[in-house]
């Protein structure tokens, strides 16, 4: 008993650094999925380049349906929501407001958007609206519209601060891109309706998220 | 801060302090808990491949009062391909209905895959000049006489040459956007330049429909 009395515990100091070493990097390497209201299986692709910071974002699902998305920052949806809201003369609180600045993605009528924001986000998931695009009444349109307006003005903001500290910044990189998420399983006709929409607009640079393949192709 | 105490006071009680030597150690078992439980956690839940973008140019659309000339028709060396429901066929050059005043043979469809034996082979054939521009302007890279810029102007000279191939994409009803991401990444993987996603003819509709059965 008195022999191995000096030792009973294990020294677990350095077993300790090592897992906290470890957390701290995950913790700070980790990006978290947004809270997307749908699971879209991207096909896959060679394309190298990553997702843009300003982007309108476009999400298709296998049904058809069409998500809108919006990432210049929380005032710039809350303008784009106001203009939404003055042209369809939908009328919102500043809670909706609120609401809206800090979705990442949604999909229902605009006349539809007060009782759909004051669903909570599981509930709003459970929702089966869309986006109209159709040539009668496309909503989705005007939301780009907008959203194009909206972030371009973000992205000048961003670019004349860069602009300030380093004097080859190009106002290109700054200028809001257009995504498009579209599930593998999709119609290509729903993908087409919405790439019409943005041709309508005159947006002809788009871009398709894609998930890098599995075996580098070549 | 337990051996301090323990300095300083041991002198006259020694023994009853010694007793107490076992708790100086902190027991650090629900520490190292937490941390692999968060270690776990994070592990799990990171993302490492972060989704990448493929971006695509679509051609503008005219303008109402444009007049639309016939410069679709005097594209040389283009390819059409079709695509349907996991099935792409394609016919090489412009496309003639049966029966065509010019009196050429009807455009009959070829059926290939998306395989690397199917589509990427075709491509490669066809698209032949570029591709063997390209790997000429690799060794002058490598070797370093030209600047990488220079590369990537030479790359896009290529692709914009007459012999360069242009590729017309067009879907019926039935096709899935994998199928169409699918062929644009074939596309991309032999250094095709024009890349131009149409509307589908109605006879051509119907020789896919003919084709399927």
């Amino acid at each position: 008993m008195a022999q191995v009395k000096g030792s009973p515990t294990i020294d677990m100091t350095p077993m300790v650094d090592l897992a906290f070493l470890l957390v701290t990097f995950f913790m700070l390497s980790a990006n978290f999925r947004s809270d997307e209201p749908v699971v879209v299986d991207t096909p896959s692709s060679i394309a190298s380049e990553e997702i843009p910071k300003n982007i309108v974002l476009i999400t298709i699902d296998k049904g058809g349906r069409v998500f809108y998305g919006f990432t210049a920052g929380e005032e710039a949806r809350k303008n784009v929501l106001i203009k939404m809201a003055a042209k369809y003369k939908v009328k919102l609180s500043q809670e909706h407001l609120k609401k809206f600045s800090l979705l990442s993605s949604f999909a229902c009528d605009v006349h539809q958007l007060p009782k759909y924001l004051d669903l909570e986000s599981e509930d709003r998931k459970k929702t089966t609206g869309t986006i109209p695009s159709d040539s009668t009444n496309n909503q989705l349109k005007d939301w780009i519209n907008f959203g194009n307006i909206e972030g371009l003005a973000a992205g000048k903001v961003k670019f004349e601060d860069a602009a300030m500290k380093n004097p080859d910044a190009v106002m290109n990189e700054y200028k809001p891109k257009f995504i498009l998420k579209v599930d593998g399983k999709a119609l290509y006709s729903h993908a087409k309706n919405v790439i019409e929409t943005f041709r309508d607009l005159d947006l002809n640079n788009l871009n398709f998220v894609t998930s890098l393949e599995a075996s580098g192709a070549k | 801060m337990a051996d301090m105490g323990e300095g300083g006071g041991g002198h006259e009680k020694g023994g009853k302090k010694r007793a107490k030597k076992g708790s100086t150690r902190v027991d650090m078992t629900p520490l190292v808990d937490l941390a692999f439980l968060l270690l776990t956690f994070f592990v799990l839940t990171s993302t490492f491949s972060k989704p990448k973008v493929m971006s695509l140019v679509y051609p503008a659309k005219p303008k109402p009062d444009q007049v639309i000339d016939a410069q679709a028709q005097k594209i040389n060396n283009a390819i059409t391909f079709l695509l349907s429901e996991n099935k792409i066929y394609y016919y090489k050059g412009e496309y003639y209905a049966v029966g065509n005043p010019k009196g050429k043979p009807s455009t009959q469809l070829e059926e290939t895959n998306f395989g690397p034996t199917g589509v990427r082979k075709l491509l490669a054939d066809l698209n032949k000049s570029v591709l063997i521009g390209k790997a000429k302007l690799k060794v002058k890279l490598d070797s370093k006489l030209i600047k990488e810029s220079q590369y990537l102007d030479g790359i896009k000279e290529l692709k914009k040459a007459d012999e360069a191939l242009k590729v017309l994409i067009k879907t019926d009803d039935k096709a899935i956007c994998k199928n169409f991401i699918d062929l644009v990444d074939e596309l991309r993987i032999n250094e095709i330049g024009v890349i131009a996603p149409v509307d589908l003819l109605a006879s051509e509709f119907e020789m896919i429909k003919a084709k399927i059965k």
